[in-house]
């Protein structure tokens, strides 16, 4: 799938997707007596080996701290990290690596911008544009920037029956007084993949900056800022093969120039005086302290192993792995599915009749299969949606067919293991 | 077939999960208080009419999983005609059974059902939740309980 959410075409050599398990270590386990078959990908990927040993050989060989030693193992750090940075910016095909800054992950970048951009640009009276499908980490920093600066939160509409973004109405709420529209590019919890180029060009044209949540798209399909036009765009390096604690929000040059620090310490600052400081340039003036270096690499290390496999070829796969499970869901009787019928990205939502969610993911997990139950940090959406949660497969690039077999056959026991008792 | 599960999800459970008892609003609850479980939206609200120190009535309404559901409906089951101290030891050592699978005292009962949710952590509050709200209930708190 491309970014649009247009279906590239299909590769010319065909990928060996079984032999890339071999590259997940974790993957080769029994839970509860059952082989792993591991379906909660939007909540966390797992990692190659490729990726554990480049955190192993950094600890083992180079391990310094970074931007602050002349010294021999504090160059290799530092060149190590900036290299980590060079890389994204590629990744996402960014103008310049100085329009990456490394976060925690998705929700610390989308917190920089709430709180350093919107504090100095988002004024009483402006609105927010946010849509109805978004992560809480989507939601709540801009509710805490809204209340400090008496700014409104508004939503554009999702359709329940769809599960898309109800873009025919969306001048009704992409207005003149809206400074900022903030969109998750594939929903976490219906596996819809937003027109991200679209909405972000017709926000510039009431001159609202625009942010992408890319949490779920950065390792899944090809990203390119330019193309998109996005004036920020946050993702997490966990979710795309990559280490915890490490994220990358990046923005547009001209946006982080005219960004305030976000936090102060070290590294951030050019001068510091007892009673004033200046800043460094951008974007190192919002990394500071000591960074999260062996994570930066580590994610250079998933960035690498990505592209190497295509990540064209990565969303092709998700996205004939949801199709399979939704059309084989569907099948079933009693099983209510969640979001769009076609073009999904892998995730699938489900409800079985007559079982909670948070039964059905306790006896599947007893069966060694994985899943989500719950409301998947999108407690508005859910309630929109007249659930208080739904079981949740999400699935990447090592998931095969025989897996979502594997599923359906446990659903089936489930149903009727429930529902044979009544 | 899912012999482990049985111990989780009893017959009991299941047959309480389906067909609850004493699921309805009390119009002359003298005591009510709601419980939460933020994470899976489980949600219950309890109905007590109390008599002194005595739990006179006891009915529940809500929505969440087969371990919430039943956890609820046993209970009210339970402890009708007990009074506030014995309602509190009873939470105690449910308490302890449901965490550590050990039943002490001989109030547990039919409650013994619930022994099985010990093996399962991420459940354990499931079948909590409920107690929370009757205590709460009992004590009169006006605030939602929530298990986080
Ligand atoms: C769409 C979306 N946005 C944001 C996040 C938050 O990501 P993180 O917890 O890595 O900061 C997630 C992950 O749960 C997500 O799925």
């Amino acid at each position: 799938m491309n970014t649009d959410g247009s279906i590239a075409e299909r590769p010319k050599n065909p990928i060996d997707w079984q032999a890339l398990r071999h590259d997940f270590p974790i993957l080769h386990q029994e839970v509860n007596g059952h082989p792993l078959v591991y379906l909660d990908n939007a909540a966390t990927s797992q990692k190659p080996r490729l990726v554990i040993d480049a955190l192993r050989h950094y600890y083992e060989n180079d391990n310094a701290n970074v931007h602050r030693g002349v010294h021999e193992l504090s160059s290799r750090a530092s060149a190590a990290y900036e290299g980590a940075r060079n890389r994204a910016a590629q990744f996402v095909n960014a103008r310049s690596a100085n329009e990456i800054v490394f976060t925690r992950g998705t929700t610390e970048a989308i917190n920089l911008v709430a709180q350093a951009w919107g504090t100095q640009h988002i004024k009483a009276g402006d609105k927010i544009l946010l849509t109805e499908m978004e992560h809480h980490s989507n939601i709540v920093p801009w509710q805490l920037l809204a209340e400090r600066v008496g700014a409104e939160l508004v939503y554009l509409p999702v359709s329940c029956d769809k599960g898309l973004l109800d873009l025919s109405r969306l001048d009704e709420w992409l207005t003149r007084d809206v400074k900022l529209f903030a969109m998750t590019h594939i929903s976490n919890t219906l596996g819809t993949v937003n027109p991200v180029v679209e909405l972000c060009a017709r926000a510039r044209k009431v001159g609202a900056v625009t942010l992408v949540d890319g949490a779920q798209s950065a390792g899944h399909c090809l990203i390119d800022v330019q193309e998109i036009g996005c004036d920020f765009l946050a993702f997490s390096g966990h979710k795309m093969c990559g280490p915890t604690g490490i994220g990358v929000l990046y923005g547009r040059l001209e946006r982080l120039e005219a960004t305030p620090p976000y936090q102060g310490g070290g590294d951030m600052i050019s001068t510091v005086e007892f009673q004033s400081s200046t800043w460094n340039k951008v974007p190192h003036k919002f990394e500071a302290g000591t960074p999260h270096i062996s994570g930066a690499i580590g994610l250079h290390a998933a960035m690498d192993y990505l592209d190497a496999i295509g990540r064209e070829n990565i969303a092709q796969h998700d996205h004939e792995l949801a199709a399979y499970a939704y059309g084989e869901l569907a099948r079933l009787k009693g099983i209510r599915l969640f979001g769009p019928h076609v073009g999904r990205a892998g995730v699938v939502s489900f409800l079985a009749a007559d079982v909670h969610a948070h039964d059905l993911v306790t006896v599947a997990d007893q069966r060694g299969v994985a899943l989500r139950g719950g409301h998947h940090c999108n407690q508005p959406l859910m309630k929109k949606l007249g659930v208080e949660s739904t079981a949740r497969a999400s699935f990447y690039f090592y998931n095969t067919r025989s897996e979502v077999d594997r599923l359906v056959e446990v659903l089936k026991e489930i149903q009727k293991f429930f529902g044979g008792n009544s | 077939m899912f012999d482990d599960l049985n111990d989780l999800y009893q017959q009991v459970i299941l047959d309480h999960s389906k067909s609850p008892r004493n699921f309805q609003k009390m119009e002359k609850a003298n005591r009510v208080a709601e419980g939460k479980n933020p994470l899976c939206g489980d949600q219950v609200t309890l109905y007590l009419l109390m008599e002194g120190e005595v739990v006179k009535d006891i009915s529940f309404q809500g929505s969440g999983c087969a371990i919430s559901k039943a956890s609820a409906s046993l209970l009210t089951d339970s402890l009708k005609g007990k009074t506030r101290e014995q309602v509190k030891r009873l939470f105690e050592e449910v308490r302890e059974m449901i965490t550590t699978g050990k039943i002490n005292g001989d109030e547990i009962g039919k409650l013994a059902v619930f022994a099985g949710v010990h093996k399962f952590p991420a459940r354990v509050k499931c079948a909590i939740l409920p107690w929370h709200a009757v205590v709460a209930a009992m004590e009169g708190k006006p605030e939602p309980v929530s298990t986080e």
